[in-house]
């Protein structure tokens, strides 16, 4: 069986349909990339996915539980975590305390533990923190520790966002575009972080991406998206070669 | 120039970072509990009010400042405070329950309102807010079998095992009961903003959206900040009714709360500090307007509306000058030293945010 499974997908704003009876799975253990032109229904399947659009039409399948009977703050529970297109950081707190807050699902204290600091909270918090200091050496984000978000560039913005995700020990990780806004060296990053979640981590990965050159290198199985609707799905090398895909990028009789 | 070398992750959990600022804070505790010894009876009781204002303060900061969501009310949840501890009182349960539970009462009211009031969002959670303020006199009035309504009600003397404390007779007795609900009140703030729920309650202000996809629940933890806020300002409104030594249904009203609000905004939004530093500002600067007035108009003249107009102005400048508030002046005034001759002017802009994603739902 696979780990994520969608079936029949579909979502309508009025009378536009963003998601059109989209079917497709994501096997355990691989890097699963979903590409399309703008407006193609990229980032609304993964709001789909993270609960926070209900869909028309469809079921949605994470490791044998029904996504649609979870509210949006209970898929985290399940071990999906996920970053922004246009980066949901914490403003106005520190690196730690975004990744920390990474760690919300693995809480184990209550309120009144919390309000007297016991023991076993002191105790947690280490846990919590040992768990997001192994984040932070994985990325190479030492420096920014304890620096405001308010204050940090774009591309460590993504790297945070990125962090955030891997605190909360996910065993789906949904990326939106992680490469967006990035340099060429910090796309290279990436590609090596997103082999590593893979490789090292054991944590599957299902992103949404425009940069081809990131996913022809990192996924195993590419998804091509147009209106709301499946295009063309396989390896990196066979979508790119689709006809159907080079028409609806570049228009007919580009080739 | 300090530089903390940090060995061990408790150095980032515990109370102070280091020992000097654990001497400063040590050294501001020895000085708050020498204080009756130092100063005499009148600025005693108004350092007391400072620290009432200072309680409820951290009250509405806790929602505020560290939720991210505005209250208009917070005098209501005073009012709440004040009456569930005098009745409590008035039917015989001793001081050192009545008074616990008086927050504890004001807590679940708190939270109660919280489930349908906090779906609203900024300026029509605050207009809600308001109305609570508006309710709370009339429902004083209509209950007049238990408030005592217009006339009013008189706390009794307050007693702990046998021991007497009262406001008027014995001022510092009254300072150290507040003095010792001040201290209570912020480590429980303090160890709040460094365990989960603090966490929680930081990024449902920033991004509600991420909030909920690293698994927090928004409504709940908003009903937590708000039924936690009301405890603590219940305390406050408890406290505040010994200092006034009667309340009736214009005591709390809603001048209070705009005064509360105004507070934690002057004094610096999110931060401990900001509580008190707003705390000193809205209890002295009536007494200092007046003398200021005394010596330069005379005391024969009354100048009305003297006061609010100017804290408004007062607002009106935080606003537009220092948006981080007394605090915030204080943390740039202290890095400036810290990191003298390399501070930059622009250290603390605050740079353009970034794109949001568009509101979903």
């Amino acid at each position: 069986m696979s780990l994520l499974e969608i079936n029949n997908a579909t979502l309508k704003f009025g009378g536009v349909v963003a998601v059109n009876d989209l079917s497709f799975s994501v096997e355990e253990g691989e890097v699963y990339a979903i590409v399309g032109p703008n407006g193609a229904g990229k980032s609304t399947a993964f709001n789909l996915i993270s609960r926070f659009y209900e869909p028309f039409a469809g079921t949605f399948t994470f490791d044998g539980n029904n996504l649609l009977e979870r509210d949006a703050d209970q898929v985290a529970d399940l071990g999906i975590a996920r970053t922004f297109q246009n980066i949901e950081l914490f403003e106005h707190a520190t690196v730690l305390q975004n990744l920390l807050v990474g760690r919300h699902r693995h809480r184990k204290t209550t309120l009144l533990e919390e309000m007297f600091f016991t023991p076993r909270v002191r105790r947690e918090e280490e846990r919590h923190r040992e768990a997001v200091e192994e984040v932070i050496d994985f990325l190479d984000l030492q420096p920014y520790r304890n620096k405001m978000i308010a204050g940090l560039p774009y591309g460590v913005r993504k790297v945070v966002e990125l962090g955030r995700a891997l605190a909360s020990k996910p065993r789906l990780l949904l990326l939106d575009e992680p490469a967006s806004g990035l340099s060429v060296e910090e796309t290279q990053d990436m590609r090596w972080w997103i082999d590593d979640i893979r490789k090292q981590m054991g944590i599957t990965v299902l992103m949404v991406e425009h940069d081809m050159g990131l996913v022809s290198g990192v996924s195993d199985r590419v998804l091509a998206l147009a209106d709301g609707a499946k295009l063309a799905e396989g390896t990196p090398a066979e979508v790119q070669a689709n006809p159907a895909v080079i028409e609806a990028y570049l228009g007919a009789g580009a080739v | 120039m300090r530089i903390h070398f940090k060995t061990s992750y408790q150095h980032d959990i515990r109370l102070f970072p280091d020992r000097w600022t654990l001497c400063v804070y040590g050294a501001l505790l020895a000085l708050a509990f020498a204080l009756p010894y130092l100063i005499g009876e009148f600025y005693l009781g108004e350092v007391t009010n400072v620290l009432i204002w200072a309680i409820a303060g951290l009250g509405l900061m806790l929602l505020t400042g560290q939720t991210g969501q505005a209250s208009l009310g917070h005098a209501a949840f005073l009012a709440i405070g004040c009456y569930a501890n005098t009745i409590l009182i008035e039917q015989g349960v001793p001081f050192i329950i009545a008074f616990p539970l008086a927050g504890v009462i004001t807590g679940f009211v708190g939270l109660l309102i919280a489930i349908p009031v906090l779906r609203l969002h900024g300026i029509y959670l605050a207009i809600a807010t308001i109305a609570l303020s508006v309710l709370a006199d009339d429902i004083i009035v209509l209950t007049e079998h238990w408030s005592g309504g217009v006339s009013g009600k008189f706390p009794e003397m307050i007693t702990i095992f046998g021991f007497e404390i009262e406001r008027w007779s014995m001022p510092s007795r009254f300072y150290y009961l507040v003095l010792v609900v001040t201290i209570i009140c912020t480590l429980f703030y303090r160890n709040l903003l460094r365990s989960p729920l603090g966490r929680a309650f930081a990024a449902v202000r920033d991004s509600e959206v991420s909030a909920t996809a690293m698994g927090v629940h928004i409504a709940r933890t908003k009903g937590k900040a708000f039924g936690l806020s009301c405890m603590i300002t219940g305390w406050a409104g408890a406290l505040m009714g010994y200092y006034a030594g009667t309340f009736n249904n214009e005591t709390f009203s809603l001048v209070i709360s705009i005064t509360l609000l105004m507070m934690i905004v002057i004094g610096g939004l999110g931060s401990i500090h900001g509580a008190f530093f707003g705390a000193v500002v809205v209890a002295f600067l009536p007494q200092a307007l007046s003398i200021l007035k005394d010596n330069v108009v005379g005391s024969g003249v009354a100048i009305p509306g003297l006061e609010t107009g100017v804290f408004g102005l007062i607002l009106i400048m935080f606003i537009l000058f220092e948006p981080m508030g007394i605090y915030g002046r204080w943390l740039k005034i202290r890095t400036w030293f810290e990191l003298f001759p390399f501070a930059r002017k622009d250290m603390f802009r605050r740079q353009k945010s970034y794109l949001k994603t568009e509101r979903l739902r």
